[in-house]
């Protein structure tokens, strides 16, 4: 009886709701010039010195600025809160000219002291930043991190405000990709009134990154943050190049399940997305779907051994897995979004870096080196297992390897999957014998990967450690002529691949959907893109 | 207890006129069969893949079609039935033993004992187990039999009840004083005289329980928290068909359907036990 | 009555006492820290993480300072989000959740009861095998199959309805509520047939046709208390599964509610917004399932705790 009065209720409201003007953000954006932008997972925080992750560089590029920025159209860095620079003749001391009328968000001037006091604060160690080592190429820096007892002080360290407006800094080397390290959002600087005020300078849990107190020198201002739904920022008027910010607010949502904002973009709720499911990319491509963006990107993908484990402390062995891998077929089979097989660590073309290593598919070769290492019939290679964090694209990679291994060096391998903290954390105690992995670089320049490999590096993981390799990193960071540093590099490269610590499977693409109404978002290398050249227009 | 035998076919010949769980029975008995048999029926290896043919659409090679990785569906569907309803069985079966322990020696010997062991029953009701369970499997990995006790450990709560409610009601019953009076051990008493009678409500909440278990098994793999992969339950091929659903629509549908049928066989089989066993309830 | 009141709330406090203790004990026992990221982080500053959090005190002097806190009401800071507590956290998400709650809970009471009350009385026929029919289908298909197809028809092929978001767009709230409420309403609609049978069976009600009541009295008004007795029981542990169910709602249509905070929480090895979480679910489901036992024992004095 009630029932049936309800459903003719309900189908009218259907009806009503349908015909109304359905206006999407995508749409009113173009009036209100509101950009609506996919973040992937809710942001940590706002505290350069503190985070860690991209959705937090995201937001943070909009908020605050470091002495450089990052040419939208690539090449070197331009200015940022520093309007020029010099650099000595030995390449070691950088002297920064700050923009003569740079302004934090409430007005107060910005200063190379605010720099001076900005870089201590992510030195001090019980800060506990994590990226404190971009700052390492510093005089001292290291120095004062790692004291245990405070008795160092921070005038040891080599960054001076020379006055108001010029900031002087002394580095070890004449690191010549310094500048780049400078996009890196730790070496940002932070509001020194406003961090005191709701904390000490170590204080991690400081209220002073909440809308309302925040203070940054960026050209957006924080305005709302409502967790794990809507972050708004709003166009900074103190800025020092406001005149050429043309976006009133950014919207950005913490979506993380890529399926849904897969659809929220469809549906014209965002702008732009922070990645693209992996089985639409074939789709996407196949019908040639205008907003889908492929970009190169500086990143490898790639699986570590450990070289501890008694069966993989052979190179020849980690060799043989590594020649009996059909990359092109995981690219055009697994991933199948334009990712580029990797035949060697960095990936190439990195500011004009081209490695000489080769990796062929021969599996033949692979069985041969296998029997030499003293494996057979008689003595079968055992059993192999490879770690991965739980992901289904990690999944497939490995299943497709899992199979190539099995079929061209008869190796039985198991696959463990952990989730992501699970996965760090026996990574980092060396409890696998292979391990999926990736690596973005840092900054454009080799050493961000080089680096990595060297001994005793923190994100190493893998056991091995050559010296003449590490001689040669070190060595090419003292030198200032780029194809001098470049030889050094490509030689260590080719020790790296002689030994195989870590098999290079594919260089990383960056894969998005951008709304065909955007204008000035530029593919970059290292997928930075400043807000300030964002503008919408349809056409 | 020619009581019983009465009871009994009555009972069964009630069952046997109800066509909805007649169906249902038969449906279990045809999934059960296939999974027991799954690794000779199956056209392919669960865990094959076939990277240049990826997701295709039902096919005369691929009844079922295929997924992402070229793995046959209708293979995975079979060896799936393997997994849940293993998980489904045996999760129960945790639940049934302790459940039905619990509850026996509650129900019997009943004043301190009873009081005592229906308080943690009621306190242990008010626990937020699914947030348990999913600690226990963040933190522990996800282990099959972990997964079987963690859910049997949820389920035998409502099972105590019942079956304590029960030997109360027994308890005073004639043959049950006849046998105390003869000096029958308590564990016979249990066994041959007590546990017979309690089969039919027993063996009808658990048949409901069965697809309470499932739910919540494939719930976990929802969550990334169930079985591992290359095996699949079929509550991980629901997760894979709910991404691809517009793509590949057919990796969702089928998976979605012998699930759902599933519990609906199972749902209506117990309805029909219960209602075989308890006439008031049913609808003459 | 007042005294079982009181019994019961005097028990949920060792009871919450003993679920935050295990939950302590159980999450340090998790591989994996909080502090653990793709980049790894150097002992030093692992050491100062650790300081800055306490965590490098001994486990039994960081339980109790952890108790000591949240007798004051404070669950410590979230370690994921520097600068949140884990109470202003729980107090973003709890409105919402509880907001879903409600909306799926109406949902599922009005659909359930109306179905199961009108099969009760149309026994046996169409009115009757229609709504018991869809009900199963409730039953059977999991919130998670559920949900996305219901974004798959109404959101995205008919374009009705948002599918994602709350609060975000007019109408986005309608999918995820119905989602959760669905399941429920089919459990309800077979509680409430089954209660109203039984009911409707019995010699009170067949005095009252016998006298003449027009049928729609006798069932408003003699036969719904009593028969809808199931219903209200199951009140209690249907708040429980609309937790579970939460989860996986919010997981599906990006709701910023207290379920997603936990999941997220708990693969991100967060210690204290696990811990916050699950004493405040316990404590939610200890509540309800006391509200609930109340209202059965106002609505049937006579039924005790028989089971």
């Amino acid at each position: 009886m009630k029932k049936f009065h309800v459903l003719p209720i309900i189908c009218s409201l259907f009806f009503i709701y349908s015909c109304s003007e359905n206006i999407s953000p995508v749409d009113s954006g173009l009036e209100d010039k509101i950009f609506h932008f996919g973040n992937g997972t809710e942001p940590q925080g706002i505290d350069p010195h503190i985070v860690t992750g991209v959705p937090e560089h995201h937001l943070l590029i909009g908020l605050c600025e470091g002495l450089t920025t990052a040419n939208p159209k690539g090449g070197s860095s331009i200015a940022g809160a520093a309007e020029s620079w010099d650099i000595s003749e030995d390449g070691k001391t950088y002297t920064f000219y700050l923009q003569k009328n740079g302004r934090w968000s409430n007005g107060d001037q910005l200063t190379a002291h605010d720099f001076v006091w900005s870089w201590k604060r992510l030195l001090t160690p019980s800060l506990g930043a994590q990226y404190p080592d971009m700052l390492y190429y510093v005089v001292g820096a290291e120095e004062y991190h790692t004291q245990s007892n405070s008795k160092i002080s921070f005038d040891t360290v080599g960054v001076k405000a020379l006055d108001d407006l010029t900031l002087q800094v002394t580095l070890n080397e004449p690191t010549p990709f310094f500048l780049g390290l400078l996009s890196h959002y730790s070496t940002w600087p932070v509001h020194k009134d406003t961090v005191l005020k709701h904390g000490s300078i170590d204080d991690r849990n400081g209220e002073w990154t909440r809308p309302g107190n925040f203070v940054c020198n960026g050209a957006f201002n924080l305005k709302t943050w409502e967790l794990n739904n809507k972050i708004v920022v709003e166009k900074n008027p103190m800025y020092w190049d406001a005149s050429t910010v043309q976006l009133n607010e950014i919207h950005y949502y913490p979506v993380s399940n890529v399926m849904t904002e897969d659809r929220m973009f469809r549906s014209g709720q965002l702008h732009v997305t922070s990645t693209l499911p992996s089985q639409k990319c074939p789709v996407y491509i196949e019908e040639q779907n205008p907003n889908l963006r492929i970009d190169p990107y500086m990143g490898t993908y790639f699986y570590r051994f450990n070289t501890n484990n008694p069966a993989l402390v052979d190179p020849s062995v980690r060799k043989a897995l590594a020649y009996s891998i059909n990359r092109t077929q995981i690219v055009e089979k697994v991933t199948k979004c334009g990712q580029i097989p990797a035949y060697s660590f960095t990936p190439p073309g990195s500011n004009g870096y081209e490695p000489d290593t080769a990796i062929p598919y021969d599996p033949e070769l692979g069985l041969k080196l296998l029997k030499e290492a003293g494996y057979d019939e008689n003595n079968p290679f055992p059993k192999l297992e490879i770690l991965f964090n739980t992901n289904e694209d990690h999944r497939k990679v490995a299943l497709a390897i899992q199979q190539m291994w099995q079929q061209n060096l008869g190796i039985e391998v198991e696959l463990v999957n952990q989730d992501w903290k699970v996965y760090l954390n026996r990574e980092m105690i060396g409890d696998f014998q292979v391990s999926r992995a990736g690596w973005i670089g840092d900054y454009e320049d080799p050493n961000t990967f080089l680096d990595l490999l060297r001994p005793n590096r923190g994100n190493n993981k893998t056991g091995w450690g050559n010296p003449e390799y590490d001689r040669l990193v070190q060595l090419a960071n003292t030198k200032v002529d780029q194809t001098e540093r470049y030889e050094l590099l490509k030689q260590a490269e080719r020790i790296l691949i002689d030994e195989m610590p870590i098999i290079p499977l594919y260089t990383y693409v960056r894969v998005y959907q951008l709304s065909g109404d955007v204008k000035g978002y530029y593919p970059n290398y290292l997928d930075h893109h400043h807000p300030k050249y964002f503008y919408l227009e349809r056409d | 207890m020619s009581n019983n035998s009465s009871l009994w076919s009555d009972a069964v010949s009630r069952l046997i006129k109800n066509k909805a769980a007649m169906v249902g029975a038969i449906i279990l008995f045809v999934l059960i069969l296939c999974a027991i048999f799954a690794p000779y029926i199956a056209p392919y290896s669960y865990s094959f893949q076939n990277l240049d043919l990826g997701a295709s659409p039902p096919s005369s090679e691929h009844l079922l079609g295929t997924d992402i990785l070229g793995r046959d569906l209708l293979s995975r569907i079979l060896y799936g039935a393997r997994i849940s309803l293993m998980v489904g069985f045996v999760a129960t079966g945790v639940a049934l033993v302790i459940g039905v322990s619990w509850g026996i020696v509650a129900g019997y010997f009943g004043g301190r004992i009873d009081s005592i062991m229906m308080r943690i029953v009621d306190v242990l009701y008010g626990l937020p187990f699914i947030i348990f369970i999913i600690l226990l499997m963040v933190i522990f990995g996800r282990n099959l039999w972990l997964l079987f006790g963690a859910i049997g450990a949820v389920e035998w709560l409502t099972m105590a009840r019942i079956v304590r409610g029960q030997v109360m009601s027994l308890k005073n019953q004639e043959f049950v004083l006849a046998a105390k009076a003869m000096g029958v051990s308590n564990l016979t008493m249990f066994r041959r005289h007590l546990l017979p009678n309690i089969l039919g409500p027993i063996a009808v909440y658990a048949t409901l329980t069965i697809p309470q278990v499932m739910l919540l098994e494939s719930f976990l793999s929802f969550l990334g928290l169930g079985i591992q992969p290359p095996m699949s339950s079929w509550g991980t091929l629901i997760k894979d068909g709910v991404e691809s659903m517009e793509e590949f629509s057919w990796l969702l549908i089928y998976p979605g359907i012998t699930f759902t049928i599933t519990l609906f066989a199972l749902n209506f089989f117990g309805d029909g036990l219960r209602d075989a066993l308890d006439p008031k309830t049913s609808d003459n | 009555m007042i005294r079982i009141i009181l019994k019961r709330i005097l028990l949920a406090i060792p009871v919450l006492l003993a679920v935050a203790t295990i939950t302590f004990f159980l999450i340090k026992q998790a591989p994996g820290g909080p502090f653990d990221a793709e980049k790894a982080v150097s002992p030093q500053v692992l050491k100062n993480l650790n300081a800055a959090y306490n965590l490098d005190a001994s486990q039994w002097e960081q339980y109790t300072d952890y108790m000591t806190g949240i007798v004051q009401g404070d669950f410590g800071p979230s370690f994921r989000y520097p600068g949140r507590s884990v109470t202003e956290m729980i107090l973003t998400g709890l409105p919402i959740t509880f907001e879903l709650a409600i909306y799926a809970i109406l949902i599922a009471l009005v659909i359930g009861v109306f179905s199961g009350v009108l099969a009760a009385l149309k026994r046996n026929t169409a009115l009757d095998f229609i709504p018991m029919a869809i009900a199963m289908i409730g039953i059977c298909v999991p919130t998670f199959l559920m949900g996305p197809l219901l974004v798959l028809i109404f959101g995205i092929n008919l374009e009705l309805l948002p599918v994602s978001g709350w609060n975000q767009i007019p109408g986005d709230k309608i999918l995820p509520s119905l989602t959760l409420g669905f399941a429920y309403a089919a459990y309800i609609a077979r509680l409430s047939r089954g209660g109203m049978l039984e009911v409707l069976n019995q010699d009170f009600i067949r005095t009252a046709r016998a006298k003449g009541l027009s049928e729609s009295s006798i069932v408003i008004k003699h036969a719904m208390q009593g028969g809808l007795l199931p219903v209200v029981s199951f009140l209690g542990p249907a708040i429980a599964g609309l937790l579970a169910g939460s989860f996986v709602v919010e997981t599906i249509f990006q709701i910023p509610g207290l379920g997603r905070f936990y999941v997220e929480a708990a693969f991100n090895r967060d210690y204290t917004m696990i811990l916050g979480t699950t004493i405040f679910f316990s404590a939610m489901i200890v509540f309800f399932n006391l509200m609930s036992d109340i209202a059965a024992l106002w609505l049937n004095p006579r039924s005790r705790d028989e089971s």
